[in-house]
């Protein structure tokens, strides 16, 4: 039992915190690279690359950093203390992950080496308007055709849907919309002939599109893993998502809870700091607990995620539920106790509120986990202990 | 980082866990785990097989009975401890009394109660709250004055816990009533049968009697019994309220707690099938479950850093140990009540005899189910109620 980073940890950390706070250090230059095409500054992307964050979950055979979850949880806490715009969860971890698990090695020389070198944007396209989180209910369709398929269908939400140049594209080949099995997954190209983008602005100021698939012609190599058992692959993807989001929002979280403590030490009223009232006080410290126990379900999503299927879901979904409970209360608790100026769209601390409200609504809400896991037999089952009473 | 724990800690975990479910006679572990109460009796045999084995005052000093554990070792002890349902060492005596004669008390001292502590041969409670100082513990009234070789005490202490059972209490008393109200404290030893204290039960909101208000009119207290010295019994007091906190969460308690609930809902009907059917139950259960695996990483990595020599009596740390566990020690009443539906109305208020033909028999869980709700609504309240804890992290660890 351990907690403590490796020395490498600590310099992956110490790197991707300085070219967090070079960036974003000033909160007014997000809002800058928010105007850029695809929401977000090719440069920061470039400078991502140029520090190996872009590879770090690759081996090193394939160029990457060969970094594994608690390196990733490191990155995707100070860009969630950066609130940063650069497409890392989309790529690096819900990409990357199945190209990691199910690339063959044509597919892995095609696309991981430009991920690496930071020339290709790739994203995941799972989610369908009527399958709410159920990544089984998938009705895109990829019909067999001339030694290829043909995608049909509808995805939403995809996350910097415009600026991908590759998407890993979740289909059904065979059964119906809501059987677990015959679903295939498909790397296909953004300017594939009959493929539609559409993006938008997400409520954290992010971009995503939807995306709409008319006799999208795919080739036969274009199979990601094995066909109709795509799943599987699918579900351990997005439980590194699970555990990617969990760190982002604890970083959201910390950075936001330290904002709200230099509030109430330097906002006066009634002649002294709001901080000196104890209703206040107790309200902080509620927000610190769910902090910590977020910080806890964090790392321990990081250290359970490469566990097997049934082990690592158990635990991804107890991690999710906790991330969900503890930035609501830390996001609706830090406005309230900013009082009006959390409430304006100039404030910093307003925006890390909306990113974990969108976080909350990413791979799972409380419910849908709490459902999960709850028919998965829990968190505590253990032989061990049976003839205890 | 690795949350998995060295192939030496885990078998240091099966044997503590072997001899648990061995040498612990299984009919005392069973009244834990269904939450019935336990006699003195049972306590005392229970700590004396842990005493036999070295085990029941683990964090003492080697040379008195203490064991060489690592963090993770005293960690997992407790755990295994409480999953399985064993009276904890009284606590009074092992945790509290004990450590602070070990560090402050005379030779003497040490030699004349630490060994009858450690086996529970002197039972001892603790007098520190009064009625006119709960929170506020230092504004206490209890007077104790020197009179040649020995002090005489007057005053009143309440919320005695088991105060019924004990030779001996440890109090705080004031000897120096000019002085700034937490300097004037010392810290003494009262033999519980001298002329003067007298006990009344207090019973609790539930029926029972747990606790006890302890009066003391003209006590001839001799002054070998002071701790330390004179005017410091704030210090001790702080002492014994930091040492070893971790195991206030309790986690392994209020996991086999929730266990048991899984396992009586899956097995109480209600309806076409049983309550564990029901997905707001069960969503409710589970995330009961989720905010305690919370807790025990949070709590591991407490004890992570003490292991790399971070202090052991880290009170911000303790304090949110102490708000969340005492929190979810409450939810998993709740939950067991619930579980029990209409029949939580039930209220026994008497054991009942195994293989008895009561007609009740059968509801005598959903009646201690109930019992206990009303009777864990105390966890929040003693020890430093919980909003007292969150002055201490506000002040402490957020700077306010």
């Amino acid at each position: 039992m351990d907690f403590d980073f490796t020395e490498e940890q600590q310099i992956i950390k110490g790197a991707v915190e300085r070219l967090v706070e070079d960036h974003y250090g000033e909160f007014e230059r997000r809002k800058i690279y928010q105007k850029e095409p695809g929401g977000f500054a090719r440069s920061i992307w470039r400078d991502f690359a140029a520090i190996g964050l872009t590879g770090l979950p690759f081996d090193e055979s394939m160029g990457g950093a060969g970094g594994g979850p608690v390196e990733t949880m490191i990155v995707m806490e100070a860009i969630g203390r950066g609130l940063c715009l650069e497409p890392f969860l989309p790529t690096v971890v819900l990409a990357g992950t199945a190209l990691r698990l199910a690339a063959n090695e044509g597919q892995r020389e095609a696309i991981i080496g430009p991920i690496i070198r930071g020339e290709m944007i790739v994203s995941l396209a799972y989610n369908e308007r009527q399958g709410r989180y159920d990544l089984f209910d998938v009705a895109t369709s990829a019909r067999p055709i001339d030694g290829g398929h043909v995608i049909n269908g509808q995805k939403s939400v995809v996350m910097h849907g415009e600026s991908a140049d590759k998407f890993i594209v979740s289909t059904r080949t065979a059964g119906e919309r809501r059987d677990k099995g015959g679903i295939t997954l498909f790397i296909v190209d953004a300017k594939a002939e009959g493929l539609e983008v559409h993006g938008y602005e997400s409520q954290d100021g992010q971009r995503v599109a939807e995306l709409t698939f008319n006799d999208v012609p795919v080739a036969g190599d274009a199979v990601l893993g094995e066909p109709g058992e795509g799943l599987a692959l699918l579900e351990a993807v997005i439980d590194h998502g699970i555990a990617a989001v969990a760190a982002e929002a604890v970083g959201a979280m910390d950075a936001l809870h330290g904002l709200t403590l230099e509030y109430l030490k330097t906002r006066n009223q009634f002649g002294v700091p709001i901080g000196s009232f104890q209703v206040l006080q107790h309200a902080a410290v509620d927000m610190m607990v769910a902090l910590e126990q977020a910080r806890s379900m964090a790392m321990f999503a990081a250290m359970m995620v490469d566990a097997p299927p049934e082990e690592r879901t158990r635990a991804m979904s107890a991690a999710k539920v906790q991330i969900n409970r503890s930035a609501r209360q830390v996001g609706q608790q830090a406005v309230q106790l900013h009082g009006g100026i959390g409430m304006t769209f100039e404030y910093k601390g307003a925006h890390y509120f909306k990113r974990l409200t969108v976080i909350e609504a990413l791979f799972g809400d409380a419910d849908y986990h709490l459902d999960r896991l709850g028919k998965a037999g829990g968190l505590l089952s253990d032989s061990r202990y049976e003839n205890v009473t | 980082m690795e949350l998995r724990f060295t192939d030496a800690e885990n078998a240091f975990r099966d044997d503590v866990r072997n001899f648990m479910q061995t040498e612990i006679p299984a009919g005392i572990r069973r009244k834990v785990g269904e939450g019935q109460e336990i006699t003195k009796d049972d306590i005392v045999r229970c700590q004396r097989v842990l005493n036999a084995k070295g085990w029941a005052t683990p964090r003492w000093p080697l040379e008195w009975g203490g064991q060489p554990w690592t963090p993770v070792q005293h960690y997992i002890f407790i755990e295994e401890l409480q999953q399985n349902a064993v009276p904890q060492p009284q606590q009074f005596n092992c945790d509290m009394v004990g450590p602070v004669i070990a560090r402050f008390g005379s030779e003497d001292q040490k030699r004349r109660f630490l060994p009858r502590i450690a086996n529970l041969d002197d039972w001892w409670c603790q007098g520190f709250s009064e009625p006119g100082a709960g929170s506020d513990l230092a504004s206490l009234k209890t007077r104790a004055v020197r009179d040649g070789d020995h002090y005489v005490v007057n005053g009143q202490k309440t919320w005695t816990t088991l105060g019924q059972y004990a030779d001996w209490i440890f109090c705080l008393v004031r000897t120096d009533p000019a002085a700034k109200k937490q300097e004037g404290i010392s810290f003494l030893l009262i033999d519980m049968t001298t002329p003067g204290v007298t006990v009344r039960p207090i019973i609790t909101i539930e029926g029972r009697h747990e606790v006890n208000e302890v009066f003391f009119d003209d006590v001839k207290v001799p002054v070998e019994n002071l701790v330390g010295e004179e005017n410091r019994g704030w210090d001790y007091a702080k002492f014994l309220l930091g040492h070893e906190r971790t195991g206030i969460a309790r986690v392994g308690i209020t996991k086999q707690r929730l266990r048991r609930i899984r396992r009586i809902a899956q097995q109480t009907p209600a309806g076409d099938g049983t309550v564990w059917d029901n997905p707001t139950f069960r969503a409710r259960l589970t995330e009961t479950e989720i905010e305690l695996k919370a807790l025990e990483i949070t709590q591991m990595r407490i004890i992570s850093q003490m292991q790399r020599g971070g202090d052991p009596r880290n009170n911000s740390a303790a304090s949110i140990l102490k708000i969340k566990g005492s929190q979810l020690q409450q939810k998993a009443t709740e939950l067991l009540m619930e579980a029990a539906g209409p029949h939580g109305v039930v209220h026994l208020g008497r054991p009942i005899e195994d293989g008895s033909n009561d007609p009740l028999a059968d509801l005598e869980w959903a009646s201690l189910a109930t019992d206990n709700y009303f009777n864990y609504r105390k966890v929040s309240i003693y020890g430093g109620s919980n909003e007292i804890q969150r002055n201490i992290i506000a002040k402490a660890v957020l700077g306010l």
